[in-house]
């Protein structure tokens, strides 16, 4: 009696433990069930998702194949002093030649050759060509039978090559994708008709706010029509925005060409009408202004439907209790509507943009030279040059762009202002 | 009752004898005519011979030496043979990806005796390439636009003359054959192209050379797109392979010709991914000497207008299988066609394409 009436001061359930202890023990199971739930999730997305990206970053500064296939080398390389302009002594030709000889009957010193080519031009050859040779080199002075192979093997600067690429961590990726290089003076830009790589972010930059501006200008009344007009009509509407959506990329691009170009579809109607000179036909292809239609054209889905689905769950009685206070169409558009679908152009744009800074297919086809992005040369280092290294470090400078862009977003409007429906 | 023991007596059968023999050879190349042109030459008349054999096409090679790095990185070698151009085998012989082969072991001999390092001779640039085909980079031209009273374009130099040829040109998006015919048109001996080239005065000359028609080029990427701006009159003039343009002039018959001069060689053959097993490399051990030999690269010239790499395949070549035409003067080999030609220098290209093609496109973005 005495205990209920009092406020007790642990509430305990019926075996004695404290409700709270209790509680928290169900709610731990509870979680515990839930997190076995998400593991297999959990195990996928690590497995197909944040290991592989790693090990893609991870290639931007890994130089491991210097160090692993040129140990000795590296050793007596030490005590050789790169600014002095002199070939390294007798002891680096003996350890190289050690190295060098295993590297060849492993078959691994072609791959080093064409590594340290990134670096050098000529490196490529000259490993291939002593590596066949180094196997039948006769005991003691080495200097000169690596010179006999080739004289390039006096060249101070292939040693300068090896020594600053000697560690299993470089950033010579970085700098390369920065447009820089380092010389024996320290960190430099490499000459102006080698600079290409910043250009090309800020290019990429610049016509994916353009790209994602298209869209939204496009994008906006569509979704409103889509939105406001009744379902039978806007369902027809509907399929005719998804329908280019479902089609293969590479054909749109290719309609785009056909429509786009000189002796296209449009510039044959401008000219019939008389509009254009058909000396003057107009150049609508094969550069930025061919690279922003397609584009537009392609991403515009991902525009439409985030605004779609803001739009449709806005009740049209706002903007008649708007009207009937006596706001005009515009007014009540403006301060009633319009800040209402702000989270969708929100969503919209980033689903845009994001998508636009890593496309590579559409500019490559239609952009000419004027209209490429940065991911075509990531593309490039991949697919055809195999410089791994320079992709990787290439694409964290676009995902580091994008995270800091995101984190200005966030600032500016707001994520919790973003919805997709 | 009967029915239902022959029908399992049929399985056991074909379990039986898949278990025992049959052999699946992924085999990797461009597809398109190109691989129909393998397939007729080589793929088919080897099952014929070979039941137990089933080849499967795989249509990767534009993406193979990425793919075939990927493959071997994960320790899982899908594929049993790969075509490639020659720079990618060199490429790949280098990272270890491709297997160095004895050419005289593997392959035929010429039906004359030759051993097949005589009878493939300079064509066998690399230790892992098995040479297929020679197809050239040249030039096709829109002969409607040709200006009333001019000669027709002869070869890569007109591409140059904007003068006597007004209008667009089309050139490939890459260092590679542009700055040798840029240095060529310019008047430097071709005995000296690799020379000057590696000297930054060579460059800038190249450079300024491609300058003067800069503002009048498309540059292309897919191998298609040339073929498309010519068809469609969207440029004059444009560099292309030799085996398309065949198809637009010749199947398409379309208001194009050829201009043969200063044609750029590039070479075609097949790789093996080092990794095989010892029972998969020794079936396609038996393929590639059954493919490569003189008679089928001969029979692959009815199919598409590439020149075989055998010497001894070269006076076998005949009509077209389907068009009836004789293939000779369409070869890029053909005396009529080959008068000034070169060959890419592929060494000198692994050296140097890292350097160069950072600034050729560097250039393409000024």
């Amino acid at each position: 009696m005495t205990d209920q009436t009092h406020p007790a001061t642990v509430l305990t359930t019926r075996d004695g433990v404290p409700l709270k202890v209790s509680i928290a023990r169900a709610l731990r199971v509870r979680k515990l069930y839930a997190a076995l739930l998400v593991l297999p999730l959990f195990f996928f997305v690590m497995i197909s998702f944040v290991l592989p990206i790693a090990d893609m970053l991870y290639r931007s500064v890994e130089n491991n194949i210097v160090p692993e296939t040129l140990p000795r080398t590296i050793v007596a390389l030490q005590a050789w002093d790169e600014r002095s302009g002199e070939t390294p002594s007798e002891d680096v030709f003996s350890a190289f030649a050690v190295d060098l000889r295993e590297a060849a009957e492993a078959k691994r010193h072609t791959r080093l050759g064409s590594r340290l080519n990134y670096e050098k031009s000529g490196v490529s050859s000259l490993f291939r060509k002593t590596g066949r040779r180094v196997g039948r080199f006769e005991e003691g002075n080495y200097r000169e039978q690596f010179l006999k192979v080739d004289e390039d093997w006096a060249d101070p600067e292939i040693w300068q090559t090896i020594k600053q690429f000697s560690s299993p961590v470089t950033s010579g990726y970085f700098l390369a994708a920065a447009d820089m290089e380092r010389t024996p003076d320290g960190v430099q830009f490499r000459p102006e008709n080698e600079r290409i790589y910043l250009f090309l972010f800020w290019r990429t930059l610049v016509m994916s706010v353009t790209i994602t501006l298209f869209c939204i200008a496009l994008g906006y009344p569509i979704a409103f029509l889509l939105a406001s007009l009744p379902l039978r009509t806007s369902n027809l509407l509907m399929i005719m925005v998804l329908l280019p959506f479902w089609t293969s990329l590479l054909v749109r691009t290719s309609a785009w060409k056909v429509l786009l170009q000189q002796q296209g579809v449009i510039n044959d109607t401008l000219v019939w009408i008389g509009l254009v000179g058909d000396d003057a036909r107009l150049s609508m292809i094969n550069n930025q202004t061919g690279t922003i239609i397609a584009m537009t054209h392609i991403l515009l889905p991902f525009m439409i439907l985030p605004l779609y689905s803001v739009m449709k769950t806005i009740s049209p009685t706002y903007m008649r209790a708007a009207k009937s206070m006596g706001a005009s169409d515009w007014y009540a558009f403006w301060r009633v509507y319009f800040p209402q679908t702000v989270p969708g152009i929100g969503a919209g744009s980033i689903l845009v943009f994001i998508l636009s800074i890593g496309y590579y297919i559409t500019p490559e086809l239609v952009g000419g030279t004027s209209g490429i992005f940065i991911s075509n040369r990531i593309a490039f280092h991949i697919s055809s040059s195999l410089n791994w290294g320079l992709a990787a470090a290439l694409g964290v400078m676009l995902l580091a762009a994008v995270m800091v862009l995101y984190w200005l977003y966030d600032r500016i409007v707001g994520i919790d202002n973003v919805k997709l429906g | 009752m009967k029915l239902k023991s022959i029908l399992f007596a049929a399985t056991a059968l074909t379990f039986g004898s898949a278990a025992a023999g049959a052999t699946d050879l992924t085999i990797v190349s461009w597809g398109g005519a190109y691989s129909a042109s393998q397939d007729n030459a080589y793929h088919q008349p080897y099952m014929e011979l070979n039941p137990d054999v089933n080849i499967i096409n795989d249509e990767s090679s534009p993406e193979a030496v990425a793919k075939l790095r990927a493959m071997n990185e994960a320790g899982n070698i899908t594929w049993d043979l790969v075509d490639v151009e020659a720079a990618d085998a060199i490429r790949l012989c280098d990272e270890g990806l491709a297997m160095e082969v004895d050419h005289n072991a593997i392959l035929a001999a010429a039906p004359d005796g030759t051993s097949a390092t005589d009878d493939f001779g300079e064509m066998i640039v690399a230790d892992c390439f098995i040479p297929q085909i020679v197809f050239s980079t040249t030039f096709g031209y829109r002969t409607d636009e040709v200006p009333a009273g001019v000669e027709p374009p002869t070869g890569a130099c007109d591409v140059f003359d904007l003068a006597k040829y007004p209008g667009k040109r089309a050139l490939n998006k890459q260092p590679i054959a542009n700055m040798e015919w840029a240095l060529l048109c310019d008047g430097v001996p071709y005995a000296e192209i690799y020379s000057t080239l590696e000297t930054e005065e060579g460059q800038a000359r190249a450079f300024a050379k491609l300058d003067t028609i800069k503002d009048e080029t498309i540059w292309w990427s897919a191998s298609a797109e040339p073929i498309q701006m010519l068809a469609d009159g969207e440029v004059f003039m444009a560099s292309a392979y030799n085996g398309r343009l065949f198809s637009l002039i010749v199947e398409d018959k379309q208001p194009v010709e050829m201009a043969w001069d200063w044609q750029m060689f590039d070479l075609d053959g097949w790789i093996i991914p080092t990794g095989l097993s010892d029972d998969k490399l020794q079936a396609v051990l038996e393929y590639l000497n059954f493919a490569t030999d003189t008679q089928r690269l001969a029979d692959q010239a009815k199919f598409i207008s590439y020149g075989p790499a055998r010497k001894s395949s070269i006076p076998l070549v005949g009509d077209h299988a389907s068009l009836g035409i004789d293939m000779a003067p369409h070869m890029p080999t053909n005396p009529d066609n080959a008068a000034n030609t070169f060959v890419n220098n592929y060494e000198w290209w692994a050296d140097n394409r890292d350097d160069l093609d950072a600034k050729f496109q560097a250039w393409l973005t000024k």
